[in-house]
C-alpha cells in the first residue's frame, strides 16, 4: 500500500466578514487509497488533537450524488480529474511531497460562511422561481399515458443529473449560473409534461438568477470542463433559444 | 399502563385503506390556513409530504440541516422503486407485491400497512412521471422496468444508477414551487434538538441554527419526523455521513415508543473497506446482481487472480445453495452467505473480507454495450473508487450497513405514541417488518408523503383548537430549549483527550461485531458492557473544539453521536430479548445445520415497541402481528 507526503494550503476564514488567509498543514504517510475528504479528516482529527479548530467543509454523501462537497483544488473546480466531484478523488491522483492549494467557491452569489463552506441557496431560490412541473399530488395521469421516445427521455435524463453543486459558477470567470440554469431548463423543456409552463419557466428562472448577482455568459466553457456531472454546453444553447422564444410569445398567453 | 392501538381498519385487507379514508375528518380549506405543520427533513418523505400538505392548504414550515433540501440522503439511492403496474403482463399485482413486501419482511410489519403500500405504489409513478421525473424507457416510448432481490416479477422503475437522484428532485420540485408561491417556508441549516410535549400531546419543536448556533423554537399542531435512518450507529455504513438519529431518538426520550430498533439491514453489495481512515462505505446497487454472479473460491486461501482460478474451482454459492432465486435472494440471505464464506477463509481481496462480483458471463452473453446502458454509471463509481475496471476484473464486494427497518412506532396514521406526533418514511418502524426488499424504501418513502399523511393528518387536525394562533409562551419550550442547550455546552466543557470520530468509530465497531449480520446471547451481552463503557468514555473523555455560537461540525458530530449512543445500547437489549432469528436479525442459536433462520412465530409473532424510562431504562410493549391473509411459511428461497 503507498503512501505519499503532502503539504496543504487551506483558506480559512472564520465568518462570512472575516478576511480570510491561506494556512498551511502538513498530511503525512497519507494512504493512496485514501479519497481527498478522508485526507482532511486525517487533517482535521489531528488539528483536534493538537487543541486546534477542524477545517470546515461541506461533504454528505461522498458519492458524488448530493452536491454537498465543492473545493477548488490546485485552482480547479472538484480537483484533477473529469467528471469527478472532489469528494470521489483519491489520493493517488497526487503526487508525494505536492503542495496542495485547497480554496472555497468564490462568487459573488455564493458568500463565504466559514473556511471552505459557502452559501449557495440562490440555487434553490432559482429553482423556486419556475424550475418545476406544476403538478398538484394526486392529479397525475397514468403514467404510461405519456409516451417519450427513448432519445427524447436520455436527453432529459442527462441534463437531469446536474447534481447542483456550483462549480460551474465557480469555474467561470464571470461566475455565471446558466450551465446550472439550463441544465434544468432542458430537463423539463424536452418532456412533453414540461410544455404548458415551458416559456414561463424559462423567464422566470432567468429573472431569478440575474436577480442573485450570477454574472453573463461568455461561452469560455469553463463550466462544462470542470462540471463533475459533463452536463453539456449545449444545454446553454437550448437556454438561450428557449428565453428567446418565450421573449417572442406575448405573456398574457403563457402565464 | 398503556396499550398500543395500531388503529388497523375493520374490513377486508383491500377494503380497509378505502374504507379509513371514507371515515377519516377533513378540515375545510379556510381552516388549513390556521393550521401550522412542522415538517423536519426534506428526504423523499419529507419533501413529498411538505409538497403535498402546502398544496391543500395548510401552513407549512420545513426544516433540514442541510443547505438545500435537494441533499437529503435519498438523492443517494440507486437501484430503482417498486410498483405494481404489472406493466410487463408478467403476473404482477397489488396482491404479488403485497404478498412478496410481507414474505420478504419474514412476516414481521403488519399486512394492513403492507397492503395499502402496494396499493398506493401505482400512484407514485404516476406523479413522479407528471412532475418529469426521467424514469428509464423502452424504445416504445413507454416505461422501463427491472427484477430486483426476492422477487419473480419486473416491476422496478429506475432511471439509471440514480433513481433516488431523480425522485428526490421531483420532490423538491414540487416543494420549491410551494416555496416559491409562500405556502411553504424553508429553514435549511437548522437541526431539531427536542420536541415540545404539552399535556403529553406535541406542541412543536427546538432547532439550532447550524450558521449562527441560536437554539429556537417553533410551535406546530403536528410535527413530522421525515429524518431518515440511524445505519451510522455502526459509524460504517452506506448512509451519507450526517444521517443520524437525533431527532428520532429525542422524541423517543419524550414518550414516543421505539420500533423494532435491532432490526438493521446488511447490504450484500458494497465496496469492502480498505483502511482504518475509511469514513464510509460505498453500496454498489443490488440491481447489479441481475447480472453478475457471486463467487469465491472452492479452496480456502487460494490467492490467484480471479482470471486463473479455473470455473471449476469456483463456487458460485449462491447459486448453488439456492438455484430458485440464485443471485437474486433477499439481502439478508446474500449477506450472511458472504460472511460464512469470508469467514470459512475463502474470502478474497488483500483484507480476505470480499467475494466476487462477476459480470464476464454477461458481457459474453449481452455485449458490453448493453452492460454499459444497464450499470455504466455504477462501473464508474467502482472504477474511481477502486481503481479496478469491472468490465475487465470481478468486483470485489462485502455487506455492509444499509438500512434501518426500525424506527419510531406508528399506527396506521403514521402516528406515533406522542399524539400530534408523526414519523415518515426511514424514520418509522415502517412497512418492511424484519428486512427490507430492494427498492422498496423509496416506495414508502413517497407513499407516507404523497399519499398517506395528507389524509391521515386531517382526521387529527380536525379535532385539535386551532381559534387562537400557537404560539411558544408555554414554559416547555424554555425547558426543552434549555436542556438542548445545557447538553450542547456540557460536550464542550468536557474537552477530552479523543475525537468524536475515533469514539464513535469504537462504539460503531462493537455493534457490528456483536449485533451485525449474526448475533448470539453471549456475544449481546458482553456488547452491552463494552458499549456502555464507551458512553461512559465518551461523557469524560471527548473533545470538541470551539463554540456554541458559530458554525461547528464537531459539536453537530458530538451531539448527533450522543445520541447514537443512547440508541445503541437499546438496540443491542432488543436483539437480545428476541429468542428468535427472522429476516435480518440472525440470532445463531436459532438457525438450522445449514445456516437457515428459524423464526418463533408462537413467541415473538410481534413488533417490539420500546418506551423509555425517565432513569434510562425501558419497557417492552407488544403489538402482536395478526395475519388473516397470509400464511406464515418458513421463508425459503431455494
Ligand atoms: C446508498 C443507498 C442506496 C439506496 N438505494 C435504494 C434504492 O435503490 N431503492 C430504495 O427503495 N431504497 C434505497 N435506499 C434506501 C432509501 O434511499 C432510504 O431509505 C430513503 O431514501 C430514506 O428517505 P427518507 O425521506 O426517509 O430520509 P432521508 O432521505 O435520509 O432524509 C432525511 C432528512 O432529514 C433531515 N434531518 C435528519 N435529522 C434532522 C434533524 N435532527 N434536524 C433537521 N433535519 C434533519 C435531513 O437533513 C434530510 O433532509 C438506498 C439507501 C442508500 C444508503
Ligand atoms: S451544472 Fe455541473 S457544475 Fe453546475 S451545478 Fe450542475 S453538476 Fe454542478
Ligand atoms: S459529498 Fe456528496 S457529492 Fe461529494
Amino acid at each position: 500500500m503507498a503512501t505519499i507526503s503532502v503539504t496543504l494550503k487551506v483558506w480559512r476564514q472564520k465568518s462570512r466578514n472575516d478576511s480570510g488567509r491561506f494556512e498551511t498543514y502538513f498530511a503525512k504517510d497519507i494512504n493512496t487509497e485514501m479519497s481527498f475528504l478522508e485526507m482532511l479528516d486525517v487533517v482535521n482529527e489531528n488539528l483536534i488533537r493538537e487543541g486546534k479548530e477542524p477545517i470546515a467543509f461541506e461533504h454528505d454523501c461522498r458519492e458524488g450524488i448530493c452536491g454537498s462537497c465543492g473545493l477548488y483544488v490546485n485552482g480547479r473546480a472538484h480537483g484533477p480529474l473529469k467528471g469527478t466531484t472532489i469528494c470521489q478523488v483519491h489520493m493517488r491522483s497526487f503526487k508525494d511531497g505536492e503542495t496542495i492549494y485547497v480554496e472555497p467557491w468564490r462568487a459573488k452569489a455564493f458568500p463565504i460562511i466559514k473556511d471552505l463552506i459557502v452559501d449557495r441557496s440562490a440555487f434553490d431560490r432559482i429553482i423556486q422561481a419556475g424550475g418545476f412541473i406544476s403538478v398538484d399530488t394526486g392529479s397525475a395521469v397514468e403514467a404510461n399515458s405519456i409516451p417519450i421516445p427513448k432519445a427524447i427521455a436520455d436527453l432529459a435524463f442527462e441534463a437531469a443529473t446536474c447534481i447542483g453543486c456550483g462549480a460551474c459558477v465557480a469555474a467561470c470567470k464571470n461566475a455565471s449560473a446558466m450551465l446550472f440554469v439550463s441544465a434544468k431548463v432542458t430537463h423539463l423543456a424536452l418532456l412533453p409534461q414540461g410544455q404548458a409552463e415551458r416559456y414561463r419557466r424559462v423567464i422566470k428562472m432567468v429573472e431569478q438568477m440575474d436577480a442573485e448577482g450570477f454574472g453573463n455568459c461568455s461561452n469560455t466553457g469553463a463550466c462544462e470542463a470542470e462540471c463533475p456531472k459533463s452536463i453539456s454546453l449545449t444545454n446553454i444553447a437550448r437556454l438561450n433559444r428557449e428565453y428567446l422564444a418565450a421573449r417572442l410569445v406575448p405573456r398574457q398567453y403563457d402565464n | 399502563m398503556f396499550t398500543l392501538d395500531s388503529k388497523i381498519p375493520e374490513g377486508n385487507l383491500a377494503d380497509k385503506w378505502k374504507n379509513h379514508k371514507a371515515n377519516l375528518k377533513l378540515v375545510a380549506p379556510h381552516n388549513k390556513r390556521k393550521l401550522e405543520i412542522l415538517v423536519v427533513g426534506t428526504g423523499l418523505a419529507g419533501s413529498s409530504a411538505a409538497a403535498s400538505l402546502a398544496e391543500l392548504g395548510y401552513n407549512v414550515k420545513v426544516f433540514t440541516y442541510h443547505d438545500s433540501p435537494r441533499r437529503a440522503h435519498s438523492i443517494a439511492a440507486q437501484g430503482g422503486i417498486n410498483a405494481a403496474k404489472n406493466y410487463r403482463n408478467d403476473g404482477d399485482s397489488v396482491e404479488r407485491l403485497f404478498y412478496d413486501t410481507i414474505k420478504g419482511g419474514d412476516f414481521r410489519a403488519r399486512e394492513a400497512n403492507v397492503y395499502r403500500l402496494a396499493e398506493v405504489s401505482v400512484n407514485i409513478i404516476d406523479q413522479c412521471v407528471a412532475q418529469g421525473v426521467p424514469f428509464a424507457r423502452e424504445y416504445g416510448g413507454l416505461l422501463a422496468t427491472r427484477s430486483f432481490g426476492g422477487t419473480q416479477v419486473m416491476r422496478t422503475f429506475y432511471a439509471r444508477g440514480q433513481t433516488g437522484q431523480q425522485l428526490l428532485l421531483g420532490a423538491y420540485s414540487a416543494l420549491s414551487r410551494q416555496v416559491g408561491a409562500g405556502t411553504a417556508k424553508l429553514f435549511p441549516r437548522t437541526e431539531l434538538l427536542d420536541i415540545v410535549v404539552i399535556d403529553g400531546v406535541c406542541k412543536g419543536i427546538v432547532v439550532r441554527n447550524l450558521v449562527t448556533g441560536k437554539i429556537e423554537s417553533h410551535f406546530g399542531h403536528a410535527v413530522l419526523l421525515c429524518t431518515g435512518g440511524y445505519g451510522n450507529v455502526y459509524y460504517l455504513s452506506t448512509n451519507a455521513k450526517n444521517s443520524n438519529c437525533t431527532a428520532i431518538w429525542r422524541a423517543h426520550k419524550r414518550g414516543a415508543f421505539f420500533g423494532n430498533p435491532c432490526f438493521v439491514q446488511v447490504h450484500p453489495t458494497c465496496i469492502p473497506q480498505t483502511g482504518d481512515y475509511q469514513s464510509k462505505l460505498t453500496l454498489m446497487s443490488e440491481s447489479l446482481r441481475n447480472d453478475g454472479r457471486v463467487w469465491v473460491p472452492k479452496q480456502k486461501g487460494d490467492k490467484r487472480p480471479p482470471n486463473q482460478i479455473p470455473e471449476e474451482e469456483r463456487d458460485y454459492y449462491l447459486e448453488r445453495r439456492y438455484p430458485a432465486f440464485g443471485n437474486l435472494v433477499p439481502r439478508d440471505v446474500a449477506s450472511r452467505n458472504a460472511k460464512y464464506v469470508c469467514d470459512e477463509g475463502r474470502g478474497v481481496g488483500e483484507t480476505g473480507q470480499a467475494v466476487y462480483l462477476d459480470f464476464s458471463d454477461a458481457i459474453r452473453r449481452l455485449g458490453r454495450d448493453v452492460i454499459e446502458q444497464r450499470y455504466g454509471n455504477l462501473f464508474e463509481m467502482y472504477e474511481k473508487i477502486t481503481n479496478e475496471n469491472p468490465y475487465e476484473v470481478p468486483m470485489r464486494i462485502y455487506p455492509a450497513v444499509h438500512y434501518t427497518m426500525g424506527g419510531l412506532w406508528v399506527d396506521y396514521n403514521l402516528m406515533t405514541t406522542i399524539p400530534g406526533l408523526y414519523a415518515l418514511g426511514e424514520a418509522n418502524f415502517s412497512d418492511h417488518g424484519a428486512n427490507r426488499l430492494g427498492a422498496s424504501a423509496l416506495m414508502q418513502g413517497l407513499a407516507d408523503g404523497y399519499f398517506i399523511i395528507p389524509y391521515t393528518i386531517g382526521d387529527y387536525l380536525a379535532r385539535v383548537d386551532f381559534s387562537k394562533k400557537g404560539n411558544t409562551d408555554h414554559p416547555a419550550f424554555k425547558d426543552a430549549e434549555k436542556s438542548a442547550t445545557d447538553r450542547l455546552r456540557k460536550l464542550l466543557d468536557i474537552k477530552g483527550k479523543k475525537t468524536v470520530d475515533e469514539l464513535h468509530r469504537q462504539a460503531g465497531k462493537i455493534l457490528w461485531d456483536y449485533c451485525g449480520i449474526t448475533r448470539n446471547a453471549t456475544d449481546l451481552k458482553e456488547a452491552l458492557e463494552k458499549y456502555r463503557n464507551i458512553r461512559e468514555e465518551f461523557w469524560h473523555q471527548v473533545n470538541v473544539p470551539g463554540t456554541g455560537e458559530e458554525l461547528n461540525q464537531s459539536l453537530e458530530k458530538a451531539n448527533r453521536v450522543s445520541d447514537f449512543l443512547e440508541l445503541g445500547e437499546l438496540m443491542i437489549l432488543d436483539a437480545l430479548h428476541r429468542n428468535e432469528s427472522c429476516g435480518c436479525h440472525l440470532r445463531e442459536e436459532y438457525m438450522t445445520e445449514d445456516g437457515e433462520a428459524i423464526r418463533n412465530d408462537d413467541e415473538y409473532c410481534y413488533v417490539a415497541a420500546w418506551e423509555y424510562k425517565k432513569d434510562g431504562t425501558w419497557d417492552l410493549h407488544k403489538e402482536y402481528l395478526v395475519f388473516e391473509n397470509v400464511k406464515l411459511t418458513q421463508r425459503s428461497y431455494k
